[in-house]
């Protein structure tokens, strides 16, 4: 399939509005992606038609929006590849599908002297929670390094393993290199040594076509907004042995079997981690952006982005002074760039009064801004409904960074 | 002058001005006359830290007065940092405490003293009406 990109463009309205007199471009995706006609329709068809709380109703309404959750839930199974929908968890997202491992899985399985390894390229969600648990468990956080080019450093992520790792969590794709990491490999070569790898899949569900099954990851998280999905809902994928192992995150309504005084029992999988009434309106949202992505195919979606990437790699190469973060061959449609010294935050101003969105800063990754002993940089992240002249202005709004601050 | 006269001499030479680029020239322009901060006050002490950009605050007391010098490691913040010294330096605690810094406003710049900008210049206002009233009381 070749990509129309003027039909694709058409369905997400917010990129036709101008800015500044000059038309929107949108580099922030990595961020957040918008969100096609298709998904906003199926929100408010939700509300218009179906809106009821789910689960146990059994009225007309609630059996017609429990089937249609359930059915979400389906396709997003089969959108991860996942073996069973039991192993599909709804969540606020991404960073809520970490916590909830961090804390369930410490809960039950971290002791004094006990191990988890990270690594330095991770975002906050995926660290600051195995710190706080580790802390509260005497364990010890190891953290795995990069190369220059971004990439992690196998060699020393093997060297952290040792026989008091009870899990490794790392990244699929760095949300400020774009590094593409190599989990299978990384995966294959813990369970070899009965450790367990959570995968923060963020940033990669929306770049590359995933498939837990084939990874043999013990968990998956991401967010749908990054997804070109509603806010407000995310996925946690666990292996069924390890969720039914996992003691609940969270309490309430949902997740109980039966509640008595004396104590109460849970519900079965995937309920027993979905406390409370669930986001509804977000899973009719990201259905509709599952299926939206598996219309354009993800492979489709892989090639366009990549051809995006290279193009914007040799673009901003020409520009002298350009000082590039994350150049690793594997690598998702991003660039993170500085201007030699010119402030990420004086570059990202001038850029947006030019009418283009990037990001500036952190990004939420200290630990891998410190590592580069930078402020934070400029990143321009991709996503399928950008264009090469898109690119081409935002080349023109480094120049002229250059030439502002010189 | 009275900051309010400053304030609006500010916002007349922002008026010039019709695209934003053009703005961000002049604001760049006042960064570079922002006189220095004593390198002494550069120092932890006297950070005050946004999400992106920081700002040093120095200030003293002299004959009922409030003087202050400061910097920042990015340009922008620099500049706006300028404009807000030229407004506020040299002033009386009570005037400090009770500009309502409105020019900002006026010349379009609102977002850069919003809390959520994280470039830490709603703290520095902050700071800079603290010191006001910390010198008032002591005086």
């Amino acid at each position: 399939m070749s990509f129309d990109i003027q039909s694709v463009r058409a369905d997400f309205p917010i990129l036709s509005q101008t800015i500044y007199k000059r038309p929107l471009i949108y580099f922030d995706n990595a961020a957040t992606t918008q969100k096609p006609l298709q998904v906003i329709h199926a929100i408010s068809k939700y509300y218009e038609e179906d809106n009821c709380n789910i689960h146990r109703g059994v009225h007309y309404l609630s059996v017609k929006a429990t089937e249609a959750f359930e059915e979400a839930r389906k396709e997003i199974r089969e959108f991860i590849n996942a073996t069973s929908t039991h192993e599909v968890i709804f969540t606020k997202g991404a960073s809520e599908s970490l916590n909830l491992v961090a804390a369930s899985f410490g809960k039950k399985f971290l002791k004094p002297g006990d191990e988890v390894i990270t690594t330095i390229m991770e975002h906050h969600s995926n660290f600051v929670p195995w710190q706080i648990i580790c802390a509260e468990k005497g364990a010890t956080l190891k953290i795995a390094n990069i190369l220059p080019n971004g990439e992690l450093d196998l060699e020393h992520l093997y060297s952290l393993i040792s026989e008091h790792t009870k899990i490794i969590a790392i990244t699929h794709v760095s949300n400020v290199l774009g590094t593409i990491n190599p989990v299978k490999e990384i995966i294959s070569y813990a369970h070899r040594q009965g450790i367990p790898v959570l995968v923060d899949g963020a940033q990669g569900v929306s770049h590359i076509s995933v498939d837990v099954t084939d990874l043999d990851c013990d968990f998956y998280c991401f967010s749908g907004h990054k997804m070109y999905g509603p806010m407000g809902i995310g996925v946690l994928y666990g292996k069924e042995k390890w969720l039914e192992e996992l003691p609940p995150y969270q309490s309430g309504g949902e997740m109980v079997k039966d509640v008595n005084i004396e104590r109460t029992t849970y519900n079965e999988l995937p309920f027993k981690f979905e406390a409370g009434t669930p986001n509804v309106e977000g899973v009719m949202g990201l259905r509709a952006a599952v299926q939206y992505l598996k219309n354009l195919g993800m492979d489709e979606i892989h090639a366009y982005e990549d051809s995006l990437l290279k193009h914007a790699v040799e673009r901003f190469s020409s520009i002298c002074d350009m000082r590039f973060f994350g150049t690793a061959p594997s690598k998702a449609s991003l660039v993170s760039f500085l201007i030699g010294d010119i402030h990420p935050f004086d570059a990202g101003t001038i850029i947006d009064k030019m009418g283009i969105a990037v990001r500036t800063g952190h990004h939420c990754a200290q630990p891998l801004i410190d590592h580069f002993g930078i402020p934070g940089t400029v990143r321009a992240s991709f996503a399928f409904y950008n264009t090469i002249e898109e690119i081409e202005k935002l080349a023109d709004a480094v120049s002229r960074v250059k030439t502002m601050f010189r | 002058m009275t900051i309010h006269e400053i304030e609006n001499q500010l916002v007349d030479e922002f008026a010039a001005f019709d695209d934003w680029l053009d703005k961000y020239d002049l604001i760049l322009d006042m960064g570079k006359s922002l006189p220095p901060i004593d390198p002494k006050y550069k120092t932890d002490q006297f950070i005050i830290s946004g999400c992106q950009s920081k700002v040093w605050l120095h200030a003293e007391y002299r004959e009922g007065k409030v003087f202050f010098t400061a910097d920042s490691d990015a340009i922008i913040t620099k500049g706006i940092v300028s404009m807000l010294v030229s407004v506020l330096s040299g002033q009386t605690p009570d005037a400090i405490q009770f500009a309502d810094l409105s020019f900002i406003d006026q010349i379009g710049l609102k977002e850069h003293l919003s809390p959520t900008r994280s470039n830490g210049l709603a703290s520095m206002v902050k700071q800079m009406k603290l010191y006001a009233m910390v010198f008032k009381m002591k005086s």
